[in-house]
């Protein structure tokens, strides 16, 4: 077990490796001087470019460059705004708690609407039931969430005026200090009546938005890994014994089942923080998602550099994290069997 | 749904010796796949409506009523037919007074397009990284991997949008940052697939036989690795064209006057109040499209790849 | 009254190809703490028989009987929640593969306790200290240990060892083995038949004995049942059985054991079990019968009385001859 955890670490550090030396290098080939992007089309005086490029490091060589880089980023320097001229990491963990709260609930919703469905679809399976789940998740699998982001705001919002166009809260009604960063505890830390419901409420459709792809991923992926594990022995065996029918599914083969679906369930955190930047674009959520695409817009090289660095790092040390704890809810595996 | 449930339910319920196989008669592999596939109806629906959208991407030209770029500023945001629109712009027209089911028919034209150049592109790549890794093991194979595990470590769309933020967002460099997120999967597929084949005995026969190593790479072995390669290259498709367009959502993939369904949609965003058929056309477009694609890619799986089968 | 009885028992499935019957007609009876085996080849039908019976088979299977009785009940008219209270734990089964038959996520202990939590009124520490003697007397070293490991931990034997302590459990009256040895290796097979054997004489349960192998059926039975093609084709005592069977089947069977057979080369039954495609329209075994006459190729045989061996065919064989049977029967 320790031995495994350790090979797995280990298989993941040349990743990150490379992970730093693709930031770095994309940065470099962006066309373009990096101090011009800077000072724009004023133009700069040749003592004062010299200086500025000296200050930033560009008249080392290359290869001293990213290793001061990468010295950099291990002690959690992930350089500087161009635009705010605050460090990328402070900007970055401002927005994240916004970005991880949405993804979370996104990811909830997916869970606990998808596990049931796949569940019931693959026991009554050929059913009107069955049937209707599948071509749901065949829908959500398939959707351009942009245009069904679109599509709720214009329905629920617009039309009906049941939840917020955007944002994270009603700023207009409510104010109180970021103590968490995360606004459904911070709502209700605050003490003002009605903060909650107003936090829930703008998170209602960007988590429906969020969790729409990984919904129909677990969704098919619950079922077939249930249909699978029905036709085994030991469930015949469970019901032999003469337990519930609850008990035989919800116990003995959905134990079994949710195996592969707990692995597919880790492997959504890419799907989530690509769908955040989407989401966050249309519902004007701030979290880094949006702030990524602003900082294209914006030129702001480092950010994005330092951005895109700290989203794959997330999602690598969580893969890492499933993987484990597919070790841990697998006996078959922990027992080294 | 993609499989008739009496049927399987019947294979996994009656204890295997209870069904005394029959055995049936020779037909050729052609027949026996579209006997499978045609089966089962939601991928013929699917295969049904690929074929409309290609021939509408085909004859663009012929088919719509006006140029997609062309600004009728006299009937500006017109809606559709069915909303009290006029015949002449059956879908209405955008906020500039383009027609909508112009711009669509043209639109099919780019999302097929990315779509294919990237599967062709990334299959093309990805045969040859493949290949290359299970053949020459060693160093080839520890880079090639490595970096494959490092594209995949990277969210999808914030490669693709790294890659536009280095390359500058236009079609061709949507095509290519799609191209560089898809890759990994052919990659993967075709690596593990040669490997599967490499120990089989065929394999040895044909080297001792003395065929030579690209021989034995591109005629011997990968022929037998091709039913999950086009199973994959067809739901892969979907993928780049759905990549393409939130790329496009964002400003960063094909540029106006450009009628990509995406950015048709980022244009439209203003207009959810007043003008709601301009949100949904673009988007119901890349859902029918994607979701036809992902139908047929899931008959094909069924026929060519029974082991494959998710359900 | 026996404890099970079984008359005129179908089941037939809805398949792709139309519907199969993979059990037809089957009749039995089973005492108390009896020992009845029934034999047949793969496809024969005799695993389903016994699912029917269990009430395990999947909803495409349709179950017909015109009497399927068990300690008194009609185990047809009960409702799913009264016959969940019979099974498991007034009859209880032991499958074919020990090795996937048990629960990969679950330890050894729970899958034995858990069965007397849903039927017995015992307290957890009473369910622990019951499955470690059950554990003892299947002849389990360490039981307190072995409780906590999980089934691939353990050997195929160990694994059914497990099995049979577990539908032990409940101390049902009826305890049907489908083919329990069969998967197990040659020295494990011998050990396993024999601990059956012992519990079921020093516990007094009723035992079906499912199995393809007429030597297990010398050895431990005292009726046997012959199924072919989901047909029930002979039944009497084993001693019977072995000096006069009536159905040139069972004969046929017999005369392929290799203790009997006379000469070099080992007798064999031509052709396989009909599926589904190639059904005979008279007797089932009538392409496969060395005494095959017109009249077996066209018309269902009878069944013949008690005397022979319940034998389904027109010619049954009285010592090794066949003999026209009086429609009488």
């Amino acid at each position: 077990m320790f031995r495994f955890f350790l090979r797995r670490v280990a298989l993941t550090l040349p990743t990150f490796v490379a992970l730093m030396f693709v930031t770095f290098v994309a940065v470099r080939l962006v066309p373009g001087d990096p101090i011009e992007a800077r000072t724009g089309e004023r133009g700069i005086a040749p003592e004062r470019l010299a200086m500025l490029r000296h200050d930033l490091g560009l008249d080392q060589p290359v290869w001293q460059q990213f290793l001061h880089y990468a010295n950099g980023i291990l002690h959690g320097d992930f350089g500087v705004s161009i635009v705010t001229k605050t460090p990328i990491l402070h900007e970055f963990a401002i927005l994240f708690p916004a970005t991880l709260e949405l993804a979370f609930c996104g990811l909830i919703f997916a869970i606990v609407l998808g596990i049931p469905a796949g569940v019931i679809a693959a026991v009554k399976r050929g059913s009107i039931f069955d049937h209707s789940v599948m071509t749901v998740a065949l829908a959500g699998y398939s959707m351009p969430i942009f245009w069904w982001g679109l599509l709720l705001i214009m329905f629920m919002s617009e039309y009906l005026g049941l939840t917020p166009v955007s944002g994270r809260m009603d700023l207009i009604n409510y104010y109180f200090e970021p103590v968490t960063g995360f606004m459904l505890i911070d709502s209700l830390l605050s003490d003002q009546e009605g903060a909650f419901g107003a936090a829930v409420a703008h998170l209602i459709l960007p988590s429906i938005v969020l969790g729409t792809i990984p919904l129909a991923v677990i969704a098919r992926m619950t079922r077939s890994s249930m249909l699978e594990v029905l036709s085994e022995d030991y469930v015949r065996t469970a019901r032999a014994k003469g337990l519930s029918p609850l008990r035989v599914v919800g116990l003995h083969a959905l134990r079994n089942a949710l195996i592969p679906v707990v692995t597919v369930i880790g492997l959504q955190t890419g799907t989530l923080l690509a769908g955040a930047v989407l989401t966050e674009t249309i519902f004007a959520w701030p979290g880094v998602g949006k702030w990524l695409i602003e900082s294209i817009s914006r030129r702001d090289y480092p950010a994005l550099q330092g951005g895109i660095m700290l989203i794959s790092g997330i999602v690598i040390l969580v893969n890492l994290i499933v993987d484990l704890l597919y070790v841990a809810i697998n006996p078959r595996i922990r027992h080294g069997g | 749904m993609a499989d008739d449930p009496v049927l399987n339910a019947t294979a996994a319920a009656v204890p295997a010796d209870a069904l005394v196989e029959t055995v049936p008669p020779e037909v050729s592999p052609l027949r026996a796949f579209w006997s499978a596939f045609s089966e089962n109806r939601g991928a013929v629906l699917g295969l049904a409506v690929v074929v409309f959208i290609t021939l509408l991407a085909i004859f663009a030209p012929v088919l719509a009523l006006h140029s997609p770029i062309e600004q009728f500023r006299e009937h500006v945001l017109l809606p559709p037919v069915w909303a009290g629109g006029e015949w002449a712009f059956p879908f209405g027209t955008d906020a500039v007074g383009r027609d909508v089911l112009s711009r669509l028919i043209y639109g099919a034209r780019i999302s097929l397009g990315i779509g294919l150049s990237v599967m062709l592109v990334s299959v093309a790549v990805g045969i040859v990284l493949g290949l290359a890794a299970a053949f020459l093991r060693g160093i080839v194979e520890v880079v090639v991997m490595r970096v494959m595990d490092l594209v995949v470590a990277i969210p999808s769309l914030v490669l693709a949008i790294l890659v536009v933020a280095v390359l500058g967002p236009s079609l061709t460099n949507t095509i290519v940052a799609v191209t560089v997120v898809y890759l990994p999967r052919y990659v993967r597929l075709v690596r593990a697939a040669a490997m599967a084949e490499l120990s089989k005995e065929y394999v040895v026969a044909a080297q001792v036989a003395g065929v030579g190593r690209l021989r034995l790479m591109f005629v011997t072995v990968l022929p037998n690795c091709l039913a999950p390669l086009i199973v994959q290259a067809a739901l892969g498709i979907s993928d780049a064209i759905l990549e393409a367009a939130a790329l496009g959502f964002l400003g960063l993939g094909a540029q106006p006057p450009t009628p990509e369904w995406g950015a048709m949609l980022a244009d439209s965003r203003e207009f959810i109040r007043s003008a709601p058929w301009i949100v949904t056309l673009p988007g119901l477009a890349i859902l029918v499209t994607v979701v036809a694609i992902n139908l047929m890619g899931d008959g094909l799986r069924d026929a060519l790849d029974p082991k494959l089968r998710r359900s | 009254m026996p404890l099970l009885s079984i008359r005129n028992l179908s089941v037939t499935f809805a398949t792709g190809r139309g519907p199969f019957k993979a059990v037809d007609g089957v009749d039995l009876d089973v005492e108390a703490g009896e020992l009845v085996a029934i034999v047949g080849e793969s496809g024969s039908g005799k695993s389903v028989a016994m699912l029917a019976v269990m009430g395990l088979l999947p909803w495409t299977a349709k179950v017909t009987a015109d009497r399927l009785s068990f300690d008194g009940q009609d185990l047809a008219t009960l409702t799913p929640r009264e016959r969940r209270k019979i099974i498991g734990r007034d009859i209880a089964m032991i499958f074919q593969e020990p090795m996937s038959s048990l629960n990969p996520c679950f330890t050894v202990g729970f899958q034995i306790r858990e069965a007397m939590a849903a039927h017995l009124d015992l307290s957890r520490a009473q369910r622990q200290a019951r499955a470690v003697e059950l554990l003892e007397l299947v002849g389990i070293p360490e039981p307190v240990r072995r409780l906590k490991a999980f089934p691939h931990q353990l050997s195929g034997g160990m694994s059914q060892r497990v099995m049979i302590a577990m539908a032990l459990a409940c101390r049902p009256k009826l305890i049907i083995a489908d083919e329990p040895t069969t998967a197990l290796d040659v020295t494990i097979q011998a050990q396993i038949l024999d601990l059956l054997l012992r519990l079921q004489s020093e516990s007094g349960v009723g035992l079906v004995l499912i199995t393809h192998d007429m030597g297990v059926v010398a050895e431990t039975s005292q009726r046997v049942c012959v199924q072919y093609a989901g047909q029930q084709i002979e039944m009497q005592t084993t001693r019977g059985l072995f000096r006069d069977p009536h159905h040139p089947y069972t004969s046929a069977l017999l005369a392929a054991l290799p203790e009997r057979a006379h000469g070099r080369l080992l007798p064999s039954i031509p052709g396989v079990v009909p599926g589904l495609a190639d059904r005979p329209k008279g007797c089932l075994f009538s392409p496969r019968c060395r005494f095959a006459t017109d009249t077996c190729r066209t018309v269902p045989p009878p069944r013949a009385n008690a005397a022979l061996g319940h034998a389904l065919c027109h010619t049954p064989l009285v010592d090794g001859v066949p003999r026209a049977q009086e429609i009488a029967a």
